[in-house]
């Protein structure tokens, strides 16, 4: 299992920033996800040989995070946020018009592999609310015609 | 990237920075920026605890504990190492403060924790910063980069004989991990379940050795408080609730954003002054005064001050700083079904109070706004999220159990509206969210 350089440069430095090797084991699982696109058992197997762990652990680990994920994804991960700051201010149309848009509902891809559609929890923009997350891009203030014009833009991209 | 608002009300302390440019480390020097980290290497830790005691800085991730008196506890003849950790895990629905210190003041955290840490003998300190602020890693991680080169970090820091480094971690999405039991073991590189206290972390928490656990809000104070002095941060407030607080104005006011304003502000200026008022000449029902997890307040009820003890005083809690505003066109028995839904779905499992209540309570909610309800189920609902609050290890079971007795308390009429499959009084085709079909993970 090979990851990039960069990847590759983060992991030595972190694990020179905890007393246990095990520290490193959640961020480190974003950043392989971001890679591959999911975590693969290919990359579990790696990073729980790395980290001196049973792979059942680090499944483990990963069936509690909301942002990892086993399953392949979309490549712009689309997230809608639906808690009560949002939801005041019309999110819950905007997810509905984003699953007509896309043709996709909660956790789902679309056939060509571009998009994916999730609803998710509070993202931490509530004072400009409604909100979304494209990936880790913040897209705030929004309208359903803000929504159009941001995937059409990813949809070129 | 989020727009930044100002009010003339406003005292800009944590925020004074913001739009400045001081994630730059020499914008953030000539900022008056590492100045109170080298006043504080001249003081003893008793010193520095008790200039943050005069200050009467209170925690601003939402308990609202006596920082010094948090930073006293740390046993002080401990021979084993000890840390400082920053709590950048915002995840308080209504609450996007710790965002903006993060993007617009990184090294003011940065100092913050090496404040922290010459105050309890500490060497090492973590700022842990939630998944879905990738791009606010990115900024921490050139600002600790920034602060090692310029010799700040690491040995002999501004030619002192003291070491002390800072490093950066990011989650992978948990409201749980908040919560600073949870923090560790996430940190730890497990499942963020939350450990029993006692031991508090002061004695017992990072890798078994004293932690100290801050808000980003609170870390971020101290530097100011040393720097322009604990009293003047005092009077910013009100007595026993020192200085001034982020507040992030969302839901139905027409000026939202995230405002600083001192503590014991009132809460009716907050909405109709500082956020501009309701929109669309609807009137305020509630208000939800500090993040989802404190009880909502009616519209009755906001001639009081914003500090912890004067939200307190009213049956609610100042929390987190999230104060969302909610106008009359709101059913209240939906906001509780989507609060429910949050507290559902981040609940851990560990504490089965928690993990069997929100769900019930879930369904329940479910069922109820979508014209199924029996009369029997609101004294239910009441019920079930009594029998949760004090039963878990940590407080997530209370964070989702308070808003809904609140609102059940203070609105039982809006549910009884809904009996007998009468359709939603506020949306009579139905909810949006029942039209949709069942969705599955």
């Amino acid at each position: 299992m090979k990851f990039s350089a960069e990847f590759e440069q983060r992991f030595t430095e972190m694990l020179t920033h905890y007393p246990s090797k095990r520290s490193v084991l959640v961020p480190t699982l974003l950043y392989a996800q971001d890679e591959v696109g999911y975590l693969s058992d290919e990359a579990i197997t790696e990073i729980a040989q790395r980290l001196e762990l049973k792979e059942l652990d680090v499944r483990n680990v990963i069936s509690y995070y909301s942002m990892l994920t086993t399953k392949p994804r979309g490549k712009y991960n689309v997230q809608i946020c639906t808690n009560i700051a949002c939801i005041l201010r019309g999110a819950d149309n905007l997810y509905q018009h984003c699953q007509k848009t896309l043709g996709i509902r909660h956790k789902q891809t679309t056939p060509d592999g571009q998009f994916s559609l999730e609803e998710v929890e509070c993202i931490g923009a509530c004072s400009w609310a409604p909100a979304m997350q494209v990936n880790y891009d913040f897209h705030e203030n929004l309208t359903a015609e803000k929504i159009d014009t941001i995937l059409d833009r990813y949809k070129k991209a | 990237m989020a727009d930044l608002v100002s009010h003339p009300d406003e005292v800009k302390v944590v925020s004074k920075r913001f739009g400045q440019g001081a994630a730059d480390i020499d914008r953030y020097l000539a900022l008056d920026g590492y100045k109170a980290v080298q006043k504080a290497l001249g003081m003893t830790p008793d010193a520095i605890i008790g200039e943050i005691k005069t200050s009467g800085l209170r925690g601003r991730g939402g308990a609202g504990f006596p920082t010094g008196m948090k930073w006293s506890f740390v046993p002080k003849d401990s021979a084993k190492a000890k840390y400082i950790l920053c709590n950048g895990d915002e995840s308080e629905p209504g609450t996007c403060k710790d965002r903006l210190i993060l993007e617009h003041d990184p090294h003011s955290v940065i100092e913050g924790v090496m404040i922290a840490g010459l105050a309890v003998n500490a060497e090492s300190g973590y700022i842990y910063i939630r998944g879905e602020y990738r791009y606010l890693t990115i900024i921490m991680q050139k600002a600790i980069r920034d602060a090692y080169a310029k010799g700040f970090l690491g040995k002999n820091i501004f030619g002192s004989a003291k070491t002390f480094n800072v490093y950066w971690h990011g989650g992978a999405g948990a409201y749980e991990v908040g919560e600073e039991s949870a923090l560790m073991e996430s940190l730890e590189g497990k499942r963020g379940v939350p450990r029993i206290k006692p031991p508090f972390p002061a004695v017992v928490g990072l890798w078994g050795s004293p932690t100290v656990i801050n808000n980003v809000e609170t870390l971020s104070s101290a530097p100011h408080i040393l720097l322009d002095g604990a009293q003047k941060f005092a009077d910013y407030g009100t007595p026993k609730n020192g200085g001034v607080r982020l507040f992030c104005l969302s839901g139905h006011v027409n000026t939202p954003g995230v405002y600083e304003l001192p503590l014991g502000y009132s809460l009716k200026k907050m909405i109709y002054d500082v956020g501009g008022g309701i929109p669309g000449g609807k009137k305020l029902k509630a208000i939800v005064p500090g993040g989802s997890s404190t009880p909502v307040l009616t519209a009755d009820e906001i001639d009081i001050a914003m500090d912890f003890d004067g939200v307190a005083k009213a049956g609610s809690m100042l929390g987190s700083g999230g104060v969302v505003v909610i106008d009359d066109s709101t059913c209240m028995v939906r906001f509780a079904q989507y609060i429910m839904k949050f507290y559902q779905h981040e609940s851990c499992g560990w504490c089965i109070p928690c993990r069997e209540g929100t769900d019930w309570l879930k369904k329940t909610l479910d069922r109820f706004h979508a014209g199924g309800g029996v009369r029997k189920d609101i004294d239910n609902i009441q019920y079930l999220s009594e029998n949760m609050l004090g039963r878990t290890f940590c407080p997530l079971g209370d964070a989702a159990a308070m808003p809904t007795i609140s609102i059940v308390k203070k609105f039982r009429k809006e549910f009884e509206d809904h009996l007998e499959g009468k359709p939603c009084p506020y949306d009579p085709v139905g909810t949006t969210r029942q039209l949709l079909p069942v969705l599955s993970d």
